[in-house]
């Protein structure tokens, strides 16, 4: 009998609870623009922050309101057009955002220094005297990138971290986690990286590894818009001033500079 | 009356601090003492909803008892303290869309709070009565906010202080955490004294 009073009791607050909460969301409802949970359909609901809003329920309502619908790397296109046609305006450019990791020391081409049997995490390795290769500022290539990338596009081949850029989102996790810090994030299909961190003097680097850069100013030299410098030994674009004419990939003696293509 | 009265609101804030020396509702303490404001809101909000819970939680007892199943309590007390703590969010987006705007992203994180189950369960457990339950829910929530708005102070000061790497963040937290709650420990049986309860 008791049972049956405590089921009864229990089912009866519960009923009441249900109504009470039912009245309130007919009588107290507030109007929520509908297109706000529309535009939040077409975000990909990663809530990485990319867009510079808290989250992807903030971006859609700040769409609504009028916010540029092209902010979301994520998404990308897709998530632009979507967000575009529900609002009546036009996606714009996204912009192309691809991590890049500026390293070729793959296991012949970079020496190593000494056999690493530590854990297997190039944050531990880093802390060894910058980890296993002969250079000090090359990829480790334990993949600590590869654990943290939520799109499965980015992977470890031969001691080097390869990005997929069909896969990659921009969303800098891999650039975060990095210890040596050279994964960066590059917005341009044509325009070309130089894909060496290394800061040792060329002969030096000529020791470490055989696709480094040694800094013999060729690229400075060649280039027609002055957007190339080469400072501490190694050379770096300035991207603002490239226009992609490719000079600086002709001239390399050490095939270092490549266009994302080439990757 | 009134001695009882005090001396239950005040032993709620200082001796028996929910946070600090009970250890219940920690996840907001540490979750959301980041800012001085937000650990505010949060407080003001667990006040609000400890003082109805407790408010709806206490008549609901004695039905309970009434039909000799007060075995029932936690779940009866979970499913009413949610309800209570939907029903209040829609009517604050309703009538006071400010207040929900400052605590709308708490009040679902206390519909689940421990401290707020906590402190309907205790008061029955105590035998207060009706007013009885109702301070010392209302010096629970106190107590629960000087403990969020005096970590936030000291959190303020651990973001600045540098701790080696492998404390900083949440380590380095809980240690200040074990302090804080440490020295509330000092404060056990002033209360009684002061108010000549034994």
């Amino acid at each position: 009998m008791s049972i049956v009073i405590a089921i009864l009791v229990v089912t009866v607050v519960g009923l009441i609870g249900a109504g009470i909460l039912v009245l309130a969301a007919k009588f107290m409802h507030v109007e929520e623009d509908p297109r706000i949970a529309q535009v939040q359909e077409c975000l990909p609901g990663a809530n990485c922050g990319a867009c510079g809003y808290a989250g992807c329920a903030d971006y859609a309502k700040a769409i609504v309101n009028g916010a540029p619908v092209n902010k979301c790397l994520p998404g990308g296109t897709a998530a632009a057009e979507g967000a575009a046609s529900i609002m009546g305006v036009s996606a714009g450019e996204t912009a192309i955002v691809n991590a890049v990791v500026g390293c070729q020391g793959a296991n012949e081409i970079c020496k190593k220094k000494y056999e690493y049997e530590g854990i297997s995490s190039c944050r531990a390795a880093h802390s060894l005297f910058s980890g296993p290769y002969a250079c000090p500022y090359g990829c480790i290539g334990f993949g600590d990138c590869v654990q943290v990338c939520q799109f499965d596009a980015i992977h470890v081949e031969n001691g080097l971290a390869k990005v997929d850029p069909a896969k990659c989102t921009g969303c800098g996790m891999c650039k975060d986690v990095c210890p040596q810090k050279i994964i960066w994030m590059h917005n341009s299909k044509d325009k070309p990286v130089v894909l060496c961190a290394n800061h040792d003097k060329g002969a030096m680097t000529n020791k470490q590894c055989s696709i480094g850069c040694i800094g013999c100013m060729k690229c400075e030299k060649n280039c027609p818009e002055q957007a190339i410098k080469v400072n501490n030994f190694v050379a770096r674009i300035d991207y603002d001033k490239c226009t992609g004419c490719g000079k600086c990939v002709e001239v390399c003696p050490k095939n270092v500079i490549m266009k994302p293509a080439d990757f | 009356m009134a001695a009882k009265l005090a001396y239950i609101f005040f032993s709620m804030i200082l001796v028996n601090n929910y946070v600090l020396v009970k250890f219940l509702g920690i996840c907001p303490f540490l979750g959301v003492s980041k800012k001085l404001n937000s650990a505010f809101g949060m407080s003001c909000a667990v006040i609000f909803v400890m003082t109805l819970a407790t408010a709806v939680t206490w008549p609901m007892q004695q039905l309970l008892n009434h039909f000799d199943i007060g075995y029932l309590q936690t779940i009866v007390f979970i499913l009413i303290i949610a309800v209570l703590v939907q029903l209040v969010e829609v009517i604050m987006k309703k009538y006071m869309p400010p207040l929900h705007q400052a605590l709308g992203v708490y009040l679902p994180l206390i519909t689940t709070n421990c401290a707020v189950l906590g402190v309907t369960i205790l008061n029955i457990d105590n035998g207060y009565t009706f007013g009885e339950s109702i301070v010392c829910a209302l010096g629970a929530g106190v107590g629960f906010m000087l403990a969020m708005v005096m970590f936030s102070g000291v959190r303020k000061r651990l973001e600045e202080a540098k701790p080696p790497k492998c404390f900083e963040g949440l380590p380095i937290t809980l240690v200040a955490a074990a302090f804080t709650s440490i020295s509330f420990m000092g404060f056990g049986g002033i209360i009684e004294n002061i108010f000549k309860i034994s």
